[in-house]
């Protein structure tokens, strides 16, 4: 089983290796953006609690990345099934559905460290100087791990190229804006923070951010991130057993 | 090495596969022939893994494929009829990647990487991206890439569609050195020329079903040794003779034109179903 999997993550690397330069700098361009206008910009003045705006922004920001760049798999795997047909290549080799989807998963797990990684240095140049605690490493681990997941799910019911876009559409874009990262969720009435509680991102957000500020970390988000990631990467194991026509 | 009983395979109303009975034997360079659509990469598929199948059995090499998956696949290699090379990899990188998809060890990998790419001459190649190959490179790559795990059976599924003559014989002389290594070809095409030359049995599928199978010269004996192709009011007609001498005399007494030729697969394919192979 490790072999398999150690050979689906590698391809992964390697892909990414080849372009890393680009990538670092497309994993650098929505954070910039974003801690430029609404943190530095905006958000001069605006305070959230006792903090500044940017303060506020940053470990939001980490929990997006970890999302978004965990959840980018599925864009590898859409192009590996309609473009380069490489999926077939594992699909004819004798690899499990559970060592396919563990490595694509380490890969997304990769991208999303590597991308929190830029954030937190952009946050710096920022002059925003956080917790970077073991709390957060986990909750970054269980939402990195919980979209890449969904990502493998997803990138193998999707039928043509161009339906990953309707992933972003309906899953991402309404989970950056919603899930805690640019406002705090406490702020809306509560019907409303019921139903955003639904959002694994809005859990990720919180506990990230409470780490990051040196608070004590509750285990009710840590709980629900797991039960997520577990639901999920079974979720993928079921669809890629499911992938062959 | 291949054993298919009563193999079935439809995707909604359309059936691929109709109840397919088909035996390849160790060591054999077998050839599938069919017009597009009658079922052969279908059986390739399904043998590799990729595609389900509906009903029926399939075995390689005594390994029950529905039953055993993993280790029917380890004895497999599949070279797919589109490229399926990972361009932004080397070449090198490309051989690594399947080596370890196999479970092969580090030195046995590298050992296997570099001889397979020696064997189609791209050992000067290695550390060049997939995506800037010739299409004749990219397609002695992905045969190279297929034998890396030392296969006993090969499946090429249209192994030379859309390559030139040139680079077509070049692969073709790869196959018959592949297969006379001791590896069992699984080729399919809707080549007649690229059957007869490579095949020591063919089988001809339409419409999901055997129709007949053999060695080609045997499949061909069927109808004689030659073959009269003559134009008229009712267009081209085509008769077949044992002898020359009767097929010269034939075209004596045509009122059109007419001209000799040997007897072909496709004549085969076509007397039996009514349709042209390619």
């Amino acid at each position: 089983m490790i072999a398999p999997l150690l050979a689906v993550y590698l391809r992964e690397m390697l892909l990414m290796k080849h372009r890393l330069k680009r990538q670092i700098l497309s994993m650098s361009v929505s954070p910039f953006l974003y801690m430029t206008a609404f943190g530095y910009a905006l958000g001069r003045a605006v305070s959230v609690g006792e903090r500044g705006y940017l303060e506020f922004l940053v470990p939001g920001l980490i929990a997006m990345a970890s999302m978004t760049q965990a959840f980018s798999i599925a864009a590898e795997i859409n192009s590996a099934r309609f473009y380069i047909h490489a999926i077939e290549e594992f699909q004819a080799a004798p690899v499990s559905p559970l060592s396919f989807v563990l490595g694509e998963t380490l890969a997304g797990l990769t991208r999303a460290f590597m991308a929190m990684a830029v954030v937190a240095l952009l946050g710096l140049a920022f002059g925003v100087r956080l917790h970077y605690g073991p709390w957060l490493a986990v909750a970054a681990f269980l939402n990195a791990f919980a979209f890449s997941s969904l990502a493998v799910a997803l990138a193998m019911v999707l039928k043509t190229h161009a339906d990953q876009a309707l992933l972003s559409n309906f899953i991402i874009t309404p989970m950056a804006f919603l899930g805690g990262t640019f406002f705090p969720l406490d702020a809306l009435p509560v019907w409303a923070q019921k139903i955003l509680a639904f959002l694994p991102l809005s859990h990720a957000s919180k506990a990230i951010r409470a780490d990051a500020f040196g608070e004590p970390a509750s285990p009710a988000p840590f709980l629900i991130l797991a039960v997520c990631a577990a639901l999920f990467f079974l979720l993928a194991i079921a669809t890629v057993k499911r992938a062959r026509d | 090495m291949i054993r298919l009983k009563a193999l079935t395979k439809s995707y909604g109303d359309v059936t691929a596969l109709d109840r397919l009975d088909l035996e390849v034997r160790p060591g054999e360079l077998f050839a599938f022939l069919g017009p597009n659509g009658a079922g052969k990469s279908t059986t390739i598929r399904i043998l590799n893994g990729i595609t389900r199948l509906d009903s029926g059995e399939a075995f390689i090499g005594g390994v029950d494929i529905t039953r055993e998956p993993l280790r029917a696949k380890r004895l497999c290699g599949m070279v797919a009829q589109h490229n399926s090379l990972d361009g932004e990899l080397t070449v090198a990188e490309n051989l690594e990647i399947h080596g370890r998809l196999f479970g092969m060890g580090r030195k046995e990998r590298k050992e296997s990487a570099e001889e397979h790419l020696r064997y189609v001459e791209m050992e000067d190649r290695s550390g060049a991206l997939a995506k800037t190959l010739s299409g004749g490179l990219r397609r002695r790559l992905m045969i190279a890439r297929a034998l890396v795990h030392r296969p006993r059976l090969l499946f090429l599924d249209e192994p030379t569609v859309g390559l030139d003559p040139a680079i077509r014989k070049r692969i073709w002389s790869l196959i018959k050195s592949i297969n006379k290594e001791g590896v069992t070809v699984f080729l399919t095409t809707h080549y007649i020329e690229e059957a007869e030359f490579l095949a020591d049995r063919v089988a001809f599928m339409n419409k999901g079903r055997l129709v007949e199978s053999g060695a080609p010269q045997d499949v061909m004996d069927g109808l004689g040794r030659w073959a009269v192709d003559s134009f008229g009011d009712g267009g081209m007609a085509t008769r077949f003779f044992a002898k020359r001498s009767d097929a010269a005399d034939y075209i004596l007494t045509l009122e059109g034109s007419g001209s000799v030729r040997r007897v072909n697969l496709e004549d085969a394919f076509l007397s039996l179903t009514g349709r042209r192979v390619s």
